[in-house]
């Protein structure tokens, strides 16, 4: 087993290749707004790293969000890109399951929450019974109308750090944006053990927000 | 001709996911995938659905083209991917997904620009564009008049729209008339039922001390509309076909008076028309006979090629093989208001002092208006 994977979900643009057993090479850069730009030059440096080439790779795992779409969409499509041409699967898994899984690799146990920034002063967020387990649909909401149903839930991630008056326990030690690496390890565990993965698709969770435009607006002066 | 370069192109600089492949001149696919009628209701194209729509697409896209080209990704000598100008998250798709492909495949990836692009297209169907050419482009995104001394390293903007796109003014001349989206097509139809002399609409930037190459349409728009309302507010029936036909003159009148004008200033004898307007039977008709006049040869590609595709970045990835111009690098970036004189995106790391751009042309031209109903919608 070979996976390369990649997450563009969050401000992170990460890259890691597994082998089934432990991660061969990670690289993480922390740039909301060049997920475009530094996406590939990221691949070819884990790939070198690893002294490996793309052809190796026998299954490809990305985040599916959810996440800022513009970003979001540079790694999915990167994803399914690789996996046409390279004729191997697509391993989709949701990106707070990454940031989850870490989690838990740096030693948080128990139920604990998930949220990241999802602009627009809301967040994007899942609840988990531990590392491995997510009990609700990703969502996203306003930080403040988590604060009730969420009360004295350990949180994680950039969405708790940025509003700590909407969640209990914020632990801001534990790490906040997606690691590729975490991601893979836990995709290798699933492809193990028969784990579910998601559909190739993106977890946007807004609708676009285009309006129809109003009547026509009349021209002639009044 | 088996060792013209095999190249892939990948577009999306706006609602349509297209790929094409071409051997040198000669087009082997034009796959094309459109969210237009996602937009129709809003009235315009809106990027983040444009977007979403490049996503889903865009593999199933490449697939397509590869099938109905007959060729291996294997044999391809380069990918082609529009680089800019266009809009951001859209551009991005067809980025992000062209570096994936060049770099799964081995392959060289050329960052072109999709203006070029527009020009470049009409060598799949007239063979190898004379040098210069001079090019009228003009879509719901562009008004453009270019001099292209060489397609691949030198574009020279001459004039540009000033406020509105031509393909903007019948979006909107459509609307008012209650013809739906996109207006085009449905106001070139109605022409032909009308008389193009019944309403004398004004001529925009066509006075002696207006800039000689430059296109207004905003002005003309609201013109059309307050006769519309004239009519409507004295309890008239509002003659649908007139109106088209008259508004239809106004525009192509001054597109090809300008594009002829240009010509001949420039000693070109060549006129290149391409974009989604380049389908108006009446622009055509009368660019056909305004060139016989002057003695410019006329080259306009079919419909289909004129409209956003990837056959056209596939045709000036082609060119830039050919010419031995440098490739982009991976960081490759997607760029809205890539200048039409950055014909490609060379490499960051590569010492090629060959590629010509003519900085030198002035920038004030270069940013076509692409009607995004909200530019702030791209959550990034
Ligand atoms: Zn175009």
């Amino acid at each position: 087993m070979l996976l390369l994977a990649l997450d563009t979900a969050t401000p992170a643009v990460t890259v890691a290749l597994h082998d089934g057993d432990t991660v061969v090479a990670e690289s993480s850069q922390v740039d909301a707004r060049r997920h475009g730009e530094l996406l590939l030059p990221a691949v070819d440096r884990v790939l070198g790293e690893a002294g490996r080439k793309l052809d190796a790779v026998t299954g490809i795992v990305v985040g599916v969000g959810p996440g800022p779409y513009t970003g979001l969409r540079v790694g999915i499509v990167t994803a399914a890109t690789f996996a046409a041409a390279l004729s191997v699967p697509v391993h989709s898994l949701c990106s707070l399951d990454g940031i989850a899984y870490a989690a838990g690799q740096a030693g948080l146990e128990g139920e604990f929450v998930v949220a990241t920034d999802a602009r627009r002063k809301e967040v994007y967020w899942a609840r988990y019974a531990d590392a491995r387990t997510r009990v609700t649909e990703p969502a996203v909401d306003r930080p403040a109308d988590l604060t009730e149903p969420l009360a004295g839930l350990t949180a994680v991630g950039a969405g708790a750090v940025l509003y700590p008056d909407a969640f209990s326990d914020v632990r801001a030690d534990l790490p906040q944006h997606q690691s590729a690496g975490a991601l893979a390890s836990l995709a290798a565990e699933k492809l193990r053990t028969g784990g579910e993965f998601l559909p190739d698709q993106p977890l946007y969770l807004r609708r676009p927000d285009a309006q129809v435009p109003a009547n026509y607006k009349v021209v002639t002066p009044k | 001709m088996a060792d013209e370069p095999l190249v892939l192109g990948i577009e999306t600089s706006c609602d349509e996911t297209g790929v094409g492949i071409v051997r040198g001149h000669t087009l082997l696919a034009d796959a094309v995938a459109s969210s237009v009628d996602e937009h129709a209701r809003f009235g315009g194209v809106v990027p983040e659905v444009a977007s979403r729509a490049h996503l889903e697409a865009m593999v199933p896209t490449i697939q397509r083209a590869l099938k109905e080209a007959g060729v291996s990704a294997r044999d391809l000598d380069g990918i082609a991917v529009t680089a800019g100008p266009g809009l951001a998250g859209a551009l991005l798709v067809g980025v992000s997904a062209a570096k994936a492909y060049a770099y799964a495949l081995g392959k060289p990836l050329y960052g072109v620009n999709h203006l070029a692009s527009h020009i470049c297209v009409d060598q799949l169907e007239h063979g190898a564009l004379p040098e210069p050419t001079m090019a009228l482009l003009v879509s719901g995104g562009h008004s453009s008049l270019l001099l292209a001394p060489d397609i691949t390293s030198d574009v020279r903007p001459l004039g540009s729209t000033i406020d509105d796109a031509a393909g903007e003014a019948f979006d909107k001349v459509a609307r008012v008339l209650n013809l739906g989206f996109p207006g085009g097509p449905v106001i070139d139809r109605y022409a032909r039922e009308g008389n193009p002399a019944a309403i004398k609409f004004p001529r925009g930037l066509t006075g002696p001390r207006d800039p000689i190459y430059d296109f207004s349409f905003s002005g003309l728009k609201t013109a059309v509309a307050r006769w519309i309302e004239a009519k409507r507010a004295a309890g008239e029936d509002v003659p649908v076909a007139d109106v088209a036909a008259s508004f239809q003159e106004a525009v192509v009148d001054v597109l090809t008076r300008k594009a002829v004008r240009a010509c001949k200033d420039n000693g070109v004898d060549h006129l290149m028309i391409g974009g989604g307007v380049a389908a108006n039977t009446r622009l055509r008709a009368m660019a056909q006979r305004r060139c016989e006049d002057a003695g410019i040869v006329l080259r306009v590609p079919n419909p289909k090629l004129c409209t956003d595709n990837g056959a056209m970045v596939a045709a000036l990835g082609a060119e830039m093989v050919a010419r031995g111009r440098s490739a982009s690098s991976w960081d490759l970036s997607a760029d809205s208001s890539l200048p039409v004189t950055e014909t490609h995106v060379p490499g960051t790391h590569d010492e090629d002092h060959d590629h010509g751009h003519s900085h030198g042309h002035g920038h004030a031209h270069d940013h076509d208006h692409f009607h995004e109903l909200s530019k702030d919608n791209l959550y990034s």
